[in-house]
């Protein structure tokens, strides 16, 4: 093990994992608000919308994301559509994100009982104040433990991101690996810097869920 | 001041109710009876659109309705006008129980925050719960709940409550504290609905009797004339079956 080019080499993990977590935390983002949306169109039940996110959600959820971002970084230009590599990785990530949060929010809204919904009703709410008052507060703590689960996922989802030429941290090892045979080295800081990136995010992930399903509900 | 006609609801093949007829005058308390599967509790809700009748007609004062095609406005204006209390309270689970009377205020009706909470308290008074403010549901007795579900619906000041079974969910001896509540509403000429299976308290609290069977109101009249001279053999029955000690006279 040569901890010399370990220490020599840091910095460029360092930017990588900038980079990672950066293109990591706006596809994520953008994949809440694209599966808060789907969630939306499924539960008011929106004809034509739902059809489509139906469709969307099986072609999200069953194509990997490599096969995604090929087809966004060297298909699209085919048809003329340029898109920047940074663009590729979060427009794949939201695509690939949006149906598993909107999924983890469907099954928390579906977890609701009828009768809270209907006890709303009956007091005059309209079904939009339903979904704000009642529905949304109770499922996003059912929802929770998933959509922290899928934001890690999507984290290290982006280790394919080098395909299209972002220097992400699978890159940087893989380049080190290509140029110096350190491979030990390399993979060894490679495992290393995910664990700084995600161990954070698992541990405060375990809290909120424990905070936000004992808060509100007194038991 | 409510009369409703003719109400037909059928869940897939099973016709639940088969053209019933209610009316309801100011200050009446109607109590609705019949065994299990009599339709008591669709046509409570067919009353304020939780269940959507096949056919029938609404009047309320100068509102007249279809019940199958009424407007989404027209069905905002029948359950503002009424509240309903329901045999599992349904309370919101994630909110306390003055939060829980509150709502219905300060979103559907927006009543500004600070009034909202002086009629909430109120209201929870009433139903003798001023100690319990902060409790969630969770952390309140059935007989406790419901008593909240009472003063969520008295809070709303609605011309009509219906209540759909309310203490059939309670033990034993919880039941009574909330059929006082129910009584003392009663009694201040509060006009309801209920469909219960508390003979007693019918007999107590009914200015009408409604007596339901198979989709159909079998018989209707003062409490006096159901529980002392029914005219038909199917109430008869029933009420023998109900009160073990039954004596009726024709």
């Amino acid at each position: 093990m040569d901890i010399g080019f370990i220490v020599e080499y840091i910095p460029l993990y360092v930017e990588a994992a900038k980079l990672t977590l950066g293109i990591g935390l706006i596809g994520i983002a953008l994949s809440l608000i694209v599966g808060l949306l789907i969630a939306f169109i499924q539960y008011f039940k929106i004809p034509i919308l739902r059809q489509m996110a139906t469709g969307y959600i099986e072609l999200s959820r069953n194509t990997p994301l490599l096969v995604q971002l090929f087809f966004l970084y060297f298909g699209l230009p085919k048809v003329g559509i340029r898109i920047s590599s940074e663009g590729c990785a979060i427009i794949g990530l939201c695509f690939l994100g949006g149906s598993y949060m909107a999924e983890a929010f469907r099954s928390g809204m579906e977890s609701v009982e009828k009768g809270q919904e209907e006890s709303a009703f009956a007091l005059g709410f309209r079904k939009s104040q339903v979904v704000r008052y009642v529905i949304l507060p109770q499922a996003l703590s059912v929802s929770i433990p998933a959509l922290c689960a899928n934001m890690i996922f999507l984290i290290k989802e982006t280790s394919v991101f080098s395909v299209v030429a972002l220097a992400d941290l699978m890159y940087v090892a893989k380049d080190l690996i290509g140029l110096y045979y350190k491979t030990d080295e390399a993979l060894l800081m490679l495992v290393i810097a995910y664990l700084i990136i995600l161990l954070p995010i698992s541990i405060v992930a375990a809290i909120l869920e424990r905070r936000i399903r004992y808060a509100g509900f007194g038991n | 001041m409510l009369t409703i006609r003719d109400v037909r609801k059928s869940f897939q093949e099973n016709e639940v109710l088969k053209g019933v007829s209610i009316e309801v005058e100011k200050g009446d308390v109607v109590v609705i009876l019949g065994p299990s599967g009599s339709g008591k509790t669709t046509l409570l809700r067919s009353i304020n659109f939780l269940e959507r009748a096949d056919s029938g007609t609404l009047d309320w004062e100068d509102i007249h309705l279809d019940l199958k095609h009424a407007s989404r406005k027209d069905v905002a204006l029948i359950r503002k006008k009424t509240a309903f209390v329901f045999q599992n309270y349904n309370l919101f689970k994630n909110k306390t129980a003055l939060e829980n009377v509150m709502e219905g205020l300060t979103v559907a009706r927006k009543v500004p925050k600070k009034e909202a909470e002086k009629i909430a308290k109120e209201a929870l008074d009433k139903v003798g719960l001023s100690e319990r403010y902060d409790y969630y549901p969770s952390q309140l007795s059935g007989g406790q709940q419901q008593r909240v579900g009472i003063a969520r619906a008295v809070a709303v000041n609605p011309d009509i409550i219906l209540f759909d079974e309310p203490t059939s969910a309670l033990d034993p001896e919880l039941v009574g504290e909330v059929l006082n509540v129910i009584k003392t509403l009663a009694k201040e000429g509060t006009t309801m609905i209920v469909v219960t299976h508390e003979i007693k308290f019918a007999q107590e609290v009914a200015n009408k009797v409604v007596f339901m069977d198979g989709g159909f109101v079998v018989e209707e009249g003062s409490a006096n004339e159901i529980f002392n001279h029914p005219k038909e053999e199917r109430t008869q029955q029933f009420l023998r079956r109900i009160l073990p000690d039954y004596d009726y006279a024709i």
